[in-house]
C-alpha cells in the first residue's frame, strides 16, 4: 500500500484520494470542487511520481514541476508532497561578478555552493537579511550557462536593489533561495508561435526562455517584445541581435513609450504594439513579464486574441 | 450513455472553456463582473461550470452557487445577465458542431441553476 509523506508524517491512502486522506488526518488543504477541476487542491509531489491522471488540465509547467490535483490523486507509489507555498530552502552563492547592463540595471552573476536545480525563466529570492527579500528572475539557462544570472533594476530607496548596487562586490556570499515559478519553455511542439512581452528588468526571464527555446531546437516564430520608456532602458541589446542573426526565427523589437518617434524603435506601449503586429495569436504560445499593468492587459489581449488560457504564461513584477 | 459521454467528456469541456471564456469576457453585458478577476483562476471555475451543465463529474450544490455569486447579485447581478451566459454557451456549443438535443440538455442543467447563481 503506497504511503504518502506530508509535514514528516507518514499516512496510507487505501481507497482514498490525497485530499480525503490528508483531510482525515487533520492536514488542512484548501479545496473546492472535490473532482480535478477547479484546482484549488493544488499540491506538489517534491518526492516519487504521481499518477498522470492526478495531472489532468494543468498547464505544462505546472506538470513538468510535478504538481497534481489532490483531489483526484490515487498515488501508486510512495510519495512525499507539500503544499505548493512550502519548501523554500536557502542556498549559499558567490557572486562572480557584478556589473551595470546600462544606467540602472545591474548584472548579477552567481555560484551556488550546491548543485542549482532551475529552469530559464524561473525566479529565486535573494536575501539581504532574515526578514529582508526580493524576487528577481533568472536570465540564465541550466544548459548554456555556468553561473545564474540576475538583471536587478536599481529602484529609487529600494531596500534590496540599493544594498546590492552598494554594498556588493564579486566574492562575496549570499543567500538566495531555490527556484520557483511556472514561467518557462517546456520543451515540444517546437513549430509553435512563441509571443514575448516584455519591460525593463521583466527581458531576465524572456531571455533565458529565448535562448532555452533555441538550445531545444524550437522552429516556430519567437517573437520577442521589449518596453521602455526611451530608449536609455535597453540592454541586452548586442546579445539579441546576434540571436537574430544566427536564428532566422527569431526577432527582437524594442518599443519605446515616450513620444516622439526614434529611429530603430517602435513607437507605443509594448503590449500595444506586439498585439498590434501579431493580431491573431490562436494557437501560440504567450509569456509577458515585466509592469504589473502591462502582464495583466497583456495577458486579457493576448486571450481575447485567440491564444489558449493554458498557453499564456505570466509573471508580473 | 450520459450527456457528459455524449458531448465529448474532459476534452470537450477543455476546448469548450477558452472559446466560452473569451465570448464572455467579449460581451459587454456582463464582461464587468469579470475586471480584475485572476484569469486562470477564472477559467479553472468557468470550466468547473461547464462540467456541471455538460453532466459531468462535480460536487457543486446550490450553497455552492449562492455563495460563490453573492458578491455579484450584490453589484446587480440579474436575470439579464444569466440570460447573456446562456447565450453564450448555446453559441460555444454551437460553434463546436455539438448537435442541438445535446446543446437543449446542457442548457437545461445550465438554467437550472438560475435561482441559486441570482440569489432568489
Amino acid at each position: 500500500m503506497p504511503k504518502i509523506t506530508y509535514g514528516g508524517q507518514s499516512f496510507e491512502c487505501g481507497e482514498q484520494s490525497v485530499l480525503e486522506c490528508l483531510t482525515a488526518q487533520g492536514v488542512s488543504v484548501p479545496h473546492s470542487c472535490g473532482s480535478g477541476v477547479c484546482q484549488t487542491c493544488k499540491m506538489q509531489a517534491v518526492q516519487g511520481t504521481v499518477p498522470v491522471a492526478a495531472q489532468a488540465g494543468l498547464k505544462p509547467t505546472l506538470a513538468a514541476q510535478n504538481y497534481f490535483l489532490a483531489c483526484v490523486c490515487h498515488p501508486q507509489e510512495d510519495i512525499e508532497i507539500a503544499l505548493p507555498e512550502q519548501k523554500i530552502a536557502r542556498i549559499e552563492a558567490k557572486i562572480s561578478g557584478i556589473e551595470y547592463l546600462n544606467a540602472e540595471i545591474l548584472g548579477i552573476r552567481l555560484k551556488p555552493a550546491q548543485p542549482f536545480s532551475y529552469r530559464a525563466g524561473q525566479f529565486i529570492n535573494f536575501y539581504k537579511d532574515e526578514a529582508t527579500s526580493r524576487c528577481y528572475s533568472l536570465a540564465s539557462v541550466p544548459a548554456l550557462d555556468h553561473d545564474l544570472l540576475l538583471n536587478v533594476r536599481k529602484m529609487p530607496g529600494g531596500h534590496v536593489s540599493g544594498w546590492i548596487a552598494e554594498s556588493l562586490r564579486a566574492g562575496d556570499t549570499v543567500n538566495i533561495s531555490e527556484a520557483s515559478g511556472d514561467c518557462f519553455y517546456v520543451p515540444g511542439y517546437a513549430a509553435q508561435d512563441i509571443l514575448l512581452i516584455g519591460t525593463g528588468s521583466g527581458l531576465a526571464p524572456l531571455y533565458g526562455i529565448i535562448r532555452d527555446a533555441l538550445a531545444n531546437g524550437h522552429t516556430g516564430r519567437i517573437k520577442l517584445y521589449h518596453g521602455n520608456y526611451s530608449a536609455a532602458g535597453f540592454y541586452l541589446v548586442d546579445e539579441l541581435r546576434k540571436l537574430e542573426r544566427n536564428h532566422p526565427n527569431f526577432t527582437y523589437v524594442p518599443c519605446v513609450s515616450e513620444q516622439g518617434a526614434q529611429a530603430g524603435y517602435e513607437q507605443g506601449m509594448v503590449h500595444d504594439v506586439a498585439l498590434r503586429d501579431n493580431p491573431s495569436l490562436s494557437g501560440w504560445r504567450v509569456f509577458l513579464c515585466g509592469h504589473s499593468e502591462m502582464v495583466k492587459a497583456a495577458k486579457r489581449e493576448s486571450y481575447l486574441s485567440g491564444a489558449a488560457i493554458k498557453d499564456i504564461y505570466a509573471d508580473p513584477f | 450513455m450520459s450527456l457528459y459521454t455524449d458531448i465529448g467528456g474532459e476534452a470537450a469541456v477543455n476546448a469548450a472553456v477558452d472559446i466560452f471564456y473569451r465570448k464572455v469576457l467579449k460581451d459587454a453585458r456582463i464582461s464587468h463582473f469579470f475586471a480584475g478577476v485572476d484569469m486562470d483562476q477564472q477559467a479553472a471555475k468557468q470550466k468547473a461550470f461547464l462540467t456541471l451543465a455538460f453532466g459531468g463529474p462535480n460536487k457543486y450544490s446550490g450553497a455552492d452557487m449562492r455563495r460563490g455569486h453573492a458578491h455579484l447579485v450584490a453589484k446587480g447581478l440579474n436575470d439579464s445577465h444569466f440570460d447573456a451566459v446562456m447565450e453564450n454557451i448555446g453559441a460555444t456549443l454551437t460553434e463546436l458542431n455539438v448537435p442541438a438535443n445535446l446543446i437543449a440538455q446542457a442548457a437545461a442543467i445550465a438554467e437550472s441553476t438560475r435561482k441559486d447563481v441570482l440569489g432568489k
